[in-house]
Order: structure tokens, then sequence, then C-alpha cells
């Protein structure tokens, strides 16, 4: 699974012209993907540490379950 | 053309364009300008198209980018219905606005400058079309000027997407994750301007910042064009100086100056009280407010008007007028719209299509790729606080005398797909 990233944050993304509400990131990553009432994602825009694994994973998750490849985890440069 | 008086812009305006030789007799003719970025960067002019980003930040970070090929996009696609003033600039000045994009050029270090303007407005598009045969009958040298003519949209003009059409794709925004985000057409840096802007480029280059910094107010200086419309006998564009107090703005473009609301920015701007129509037109004043100059439309609404039904028109509109390709923006704007038809025409339950019309702002605010939603979301908030006490009337069910007039303000183009926007 390659290099475990310790340090740092990350924000899950959604490109939301590619983003086709099918779903999956709210089943895959609940904690940080919330549906909207025509079942596009509402990410949470607060920062998470890489060293919160569980909701690293679930991001991973979320990032690789996306039928259209919408999700991307962007680190966050340390500014 | 010295001095502290207006117009500048819109000096020695007829009712023609004037030619290249007029031109240079009534402005001078360009100088090269070798410290024109420092200028520009004194000058303290911000872009006019509605972002207000400071014009010397944009160039400087297109210049300091590599690239044989750059272009420079001069942006007079005017999307917002209520806003002419890039029109009517292009329909008396065109070459100002071609020098302006010349020295912009000439900064960057462009090779190409392509000049939009939408295709439905031909007058226009042939004033444009003769300036640039003008210039390159005089002169091969320079950088090489392009009309480009997209189709009229209303995102069609935001700059993503007009890149993306100058770049042979469609004409649609594009999803930008991180700022600054330079556009390119093919490898080629892009540097993206108003054409008013321009126009004010044009003009720095010739006189100076400390001349241009002559009028309007420290942090906001020279002039600007504004679009009135509304309620005004002749919807009419004006030059003003920044700082004005908007009342002598309507005075002068004979309009109501007891008005119930002003609609500022554009259509993804927002609405002002009426009692603060002595408010300086500049940005640091009308922050106050919590509104902006935006792209220099003020839209007039009378007392006896109803704000509800203005703001529904509106909305209606831009949401026919989204791309169709965020789902907040796509399902996300005809369900607002559904919910002002419902308090503007209270039926059935006005008052939970209230409660869900403030929770359905906060679901598409930022989540589309573009800010059209964004825009569309701070109108209807700033219509919810100007017209609360009409909201709340409306939510309880008793609809104002005003929203079965049949007389409306904020004027919107014909609705082209409207069986599309069907929502039951």
């Amino acid at each position: 699974m390659g290099v475990r990233r310790r340090a740092g944050l990350f924000i899950l993304q959604v490109n939301p012209i590619l983003c086709d509400g099918f779903g999956h990131c709210g089943e895959l990553a609940p904690e940080l993907v919330k549906m909207d009432e025509w079942g596009y994602p509402i990410i949470n825009p607060e920062p998470v540490p890489f060293a919160n694994s569980g909701a690293y994973e679930s991001a991973r998750y979320a990032e690789r379950g996306c039928p259209r490849q919408a999700m991307r985890i962007r680190r966050l440069s340390d500014k | 053309m010295q001095g502290n008086t207006l117009p500048r812009l819109m000096h020695a305006a007829g009712t023609r364009p004037l030619t290249l030789s007029q031109h240079e007799e009534v402005f001078a003719s360009t100088r090269s300008a070798p410290s024109l970025l420092e200028e520009l960067d004194a000058s303290g002019l911000t872009g006019r198209g509605g972002a207000g980003f400071p014009t010397a930040r944009k160039v400087r970070l297109i210049r300091e980018q590599r690239g044989h090929n750059k272009f420079v996009v001069v942006n007079a696609m005017e999307g917002e219905p209520a806003s002419h003033k890039d029109l009517t600039l292009l329909s008396s000045h065109p070459h100002l606005v071609l020098d302006g994009a010349e020295y912009l050029a000439s900064i960057v270090g462009a090779k190409n400058i392509a000049v939009c303007v939408a295709r439905d407005n031909a007058t226009v598009v042939n004033h444009v079309e003769r300036a640039i045969h003008e210039r390159t009958r005089r002169s091969l040298r320079g950088p090489k000027l392009e009309l480009h003519t997209p189709p009229w949209r209303y995102v069609a003009g935001e700059e993503s997407a007009l890149v993306h059409w100058l770049d042979d794709n469609e004409s649609l925004p594009q999803f930008r994750p991180t700022r600054p985000h330079i556009l390119r057409i093919g490898h080629a840096p892009v540097l993206v301007d108003n054409a008013e802007t321009c126009a004010n480029v044009g003009l720095i280059g010739r006189f100076g910042a400390s001349w241009f910094r002559g009028v309007g107010t420290a942090d906001s200086p020279g002039s600007t064009l504004v679009s009135v419309t509304g309620a005004v006998d002749h919807p009419t564009v004006l030059e003003v100086a920044l700082g004005t107090p908007i009342r002598t703005i309507l005075e002068s473009a004979r309009a109501d100056t007891n008005p119930q609301a002003l609609l500022l920015g554009g259509y993804g701007g927002s609405w002002l009280d009426g009692k603060h129509v002595d408010l300086a037109y500049c940005n640091e004043a009308l922050a106050t407010a919590g509104v902006s100059t935006g792209a220099g439309v003020i839209v007039v609404l009378p007392r006896g008007a109803c704000g509800i039904v203005e703001t529904l028109r509106v909305v209606r509109w831009m949401a026919n007028e989204s791309a169709r390709q965020c789902g907040p923006c796509a399902f996300g704007l005809p369900a607002i719209a559904e919910d002002l038809n419902h308090l503007a025409h209270p039926t059935r339950d006005p008052m939970s299509a209230y409660k869900r019309l403030e929770e359905r702002l906060g679901e598409i605010d930022g989540h589309g790729a573009c800010r059209h939603p964004d825009g569309v979301v701070r109108f209807v908030r700033s219509a919810l606080t100007t017209f609360d006490q009409d909201f709340s009337h409306h939510a309880s069910g008793s609809a104002c005398g005003g929203s079965r007039a049949t007389v409306h303000y904020a004027s919107v183009p014909h609705l082209e797909r409207e069986e599309e926007l069907v929502w039951e």
C-alpha cells in the first residue's frame, strides 16, 4: 500500500464536474462525506491529519471506490 | 485629456466608434512604456469584470510563467443581462481597449491577443473587426490580433470557460482545485482581462499612475462604468469616479432616488436596501453593507414592486443558464427557484418552502466547479435579508400587491429552454 505518510494534513476533494452522484463515497467514508438531497457529496472542509488513520483509510477507500474517479486526496502544503 | 475630469474612458464618445486616426487625435498615440508594470502597481487598478482582483498581481503572475506563445484575452462577453458597459465601450472606443491589450501583451510577453465578443452582438462584432483591420493594415508588427465570437451564455464569459473555448473545446467552466490557477491555451499561459480593465490600462500606459489616481478613493482609485437599469426612463451606461455617492449616480441617470432596493454587481451580486442610497460607490464602503460593485450593474427597484418576484425571475433564469455540469448547480438552482416560486405565489404551505430554501442554500454554496451557484446563493441570501418583511408576509400566505404586477424591473432574456424547467 505504499509508504504511510504520518505527518501533515489532507483534505478529500471532489471534482464536481466528474461527479455523477453514485454515492459510494458517502458509504465508504461516512466520517468525511455527507450527502445532499440530490445524492452529491458534501465533504467536510476541515483538514484532517494523516495520523488519523481511520479517516485516512476511509478517504483512500472513497478515492479508489469512486466510479467516476472524481475523488482526490490532496495533501496540504505546510504553510 | 489631461487633468482630473470625467469622462475618461468615454471621453469624446459619439454615436460611431472612433477610427484609429480619430482615436490618436483624442488620446495621444501610445508610447513605449518600459516601467508600465510598476505604473500598474502604483495605480492600484483592479479588475472590472466582477471579482475586483488587482490587475498588477495577475499580470505579474502570468509574466513570471514560461512560454513562447502567451495569450492576452480581452473578455467582452458581457454575460450579465443587466450590464452593457463592455459593449458600450467597444462601440465607442474599440482602439482604447486594443491599446490596453497591446500594453498588457508587451508586459507579459504575449504574442497573441484574442478579443472575445459574444456572437449575438453583431454590431459590436463588426466594430471590433473593423478596428482590428485598421490596425493590421497600418502595421503588422506587434502581437497578432484576433477576434473570437463564442456563443452568448451566462457562464461562457467565465474565464475558464472562455479559455477552454479558445483552446478548441466546449465553452464550459472548468474545475480548478488550486488557486491561483494558470489558464492555458495548449501549453501557453493566458492572461484574461475584462475589456474595461484593458481600456484603463490603455489610459495608464499613456498618462501614468498618478493621473489615474486623480479621481476615486485611496483604496479604489480611478473611474468605472456603471450600467443603470430598472426603474429608469432610459437605461444608461455612466462613467463615475469610484467613491461617488450612489444617490448622485441615480440622479445623473435620472432614476428613482428613493428606491425600495438596488441590485448591485449583477445577477450574481446582492440586493442593497434602499436606505443605503447615500453610501459611496466603492468596494470598501459597500462592504459595510455586505455588497460589492461587481460588474458595475445597478438595477433600481422602486417602492411597491415585489422583491421576491424579481428575485424569482432572476434565479429562474440563472438556473436555466447553468451549464448542468455539477449536480449541486444543475439540481440545486432549479430547486431554489421552485421554493421561491412557492413563496412568491403562495398556494400551499409557503412556510415549509421558506425553511427548505434556507437549508438548500447551505447545501449548494461552494459545491460547484465555478462560482455560478455561489453567486446565486449570495443573491438569494441578500434577498432574504433585504426583503425579510416581505418574505415573512409571503411565508405566512399573504402575498403583497406588487407580486401580481405585470411590470418587472430586473430584465432577463427570454428563457430558451423553459420546458426543461418543469420541476415537479
